[in-house]
């Protein structure tokens, strides 16, 4: 699970760090309740329905989690490529 | 008096919610305090042994609502510490034989007698934590700096918060510098960062804990003990005093300050 910066300088992350980051996901699973199964589903019905109206670049749209004191933010980062194409 | 009750849970068993408990009834009561605390632990007493009070049991919660003895006769004058009193819970029953409203009515008839009401929740989330949640003005609660006592602590952040009884106060038991030192151990900023509450108080490790508590001996009372500190000064904030918190990393030997230069 090391980072590229960790494996070029060798520096190995102490456990206290990686208890951290650990709860960062754990936590956010358990507050939302979704698995990372239903994230994906939910991107792909995100993409589905804003590229009926415009044009989005579905390949690098982000979909993340994140916090606001103990409430969670979904945020959705979505590349607009321009109007929908009129087929 | 108009009691004030606060409730001590962690959601993870073995955190040291029953020390704190006990501890935080002792330095309130040094202060003058009237205080009562309650053994919410239905069928798994023991509030009583840490106090030091197991041998004078005769009524406890359970008899209490249910109407076998008035609630004077349950409560346990603590001999050493003027002002201090137990209500223990029963061993013999399980916790449904008390339910959220007879502890709102429990704790709304020692309200005008007590400047502060003190319940020992048990761990979990069931009937037992909703009972000890039900009349709480402030719920406290603990974690250790280990992943699973912080994962289980945001749990019950969290329903606390949904029942309304938030902001929930922390409190983070058994930090043991060393370790944090060495990064072997979650640091009390990053425990803060990841369950977003406000930290009431930190208690370092202390193998004299364990001591005092063998002798049925508050720590809190001991004032040469830094853990007791870290107590004491937590029952002065909720008093309203305004105390810093310890600085841990003083605790360092005379190597370890040198090597630390001037960090903290």
């Amino acid at each position: 699970m090391s980072s590229f910066i960790d494996r070029i300088t060798g520096r190995k992350r102490k456990s206290g760090y990686q208890a951290k980051e650990r709860l960062q996901l754990v936590l956010t699973h358990d507050r939302t309740n979704l698995t990372s199964d239903v994230i994906e589903t939910m991107k792909d019905e995100i993409i589905d329905v804003i590229s009926r109206h415009i044009s989005i670049d579905a390949e690098t749209v982000r979909i993340d989690f994140n916090k606001d004191g103990r409430q969670q933010r979904l945020i959705a980062d979505i590349p607009v490529i321009g109007p929908r194409k009129r087929r | 008096m108009a009691g004030k009750v606060i409730t001590v849970t962690s959601g993870k068993g073995g955190v040291g919610k029953t020390t704190i408990a006990a501890n935080l009834g002792a330095a309130l009561a040094a202060v003058g305090k009237q205080v009562v605390c309650i053994d919410a632990d239905i069928g798994l007493r023991n509030l009583d042994i840490v106090m030091g009070l197991e041998n004078r049991i005769v009524y406890d919660l359970v008899d209490v609502v249910e109407g076998r003895c008035r609630l004077r006769q349950a409560m346990i004058r603590d001999k050493r510490s003027e002002g201090l009193y137990l209500i223990p819970a029963a061993q013999t029953r399980d916790k449904t034989a008390v339910s959220p409203s007879d502890m709102i009515k429990l704790c709304n008839e020692l309200r005008p007698d007590f400047d502060w009401i003190i319940i020992d929740s048990p761990a979990g989330i069931e009937r037992g934590f909703r009972n000890a949640i039900a009349p709480a003005d402030v719920v406290l609660v603990v974690t250790n700096p280990e992943i699973s006592a912080v994962r289980d602590a945001d749990r019950i952040i969290g329903i606390i918060e949904s029942e309304e009884k938030g902001p929930a106060q922390l409190i983070i038991n058994r930090i043991d510098q060393n370790m944090v030192n060495r990064g072997d151990m979650i640091t009390q900023e990053d425990i803060v960062e990841l369950l977003a509450v406000g930290l009431l108080g930190i208690i370092p490790e202390d193998e004299k804990v364990i001591v005092s508590t063998n002798q049925g001996l508050p720590i809190a009372l001991d004032d040469k003990n830094l853990a007791g500190t870290a107590l004491r000064n937590i029952s002065k904030r909720l008093l309203g005093e305004e105390v810093s918190l310890l600085d841990l990393s003083n605790k360092r030997g005379f190597f370890g300050k040198i090597f630390a230069g001037g960090r903290q």
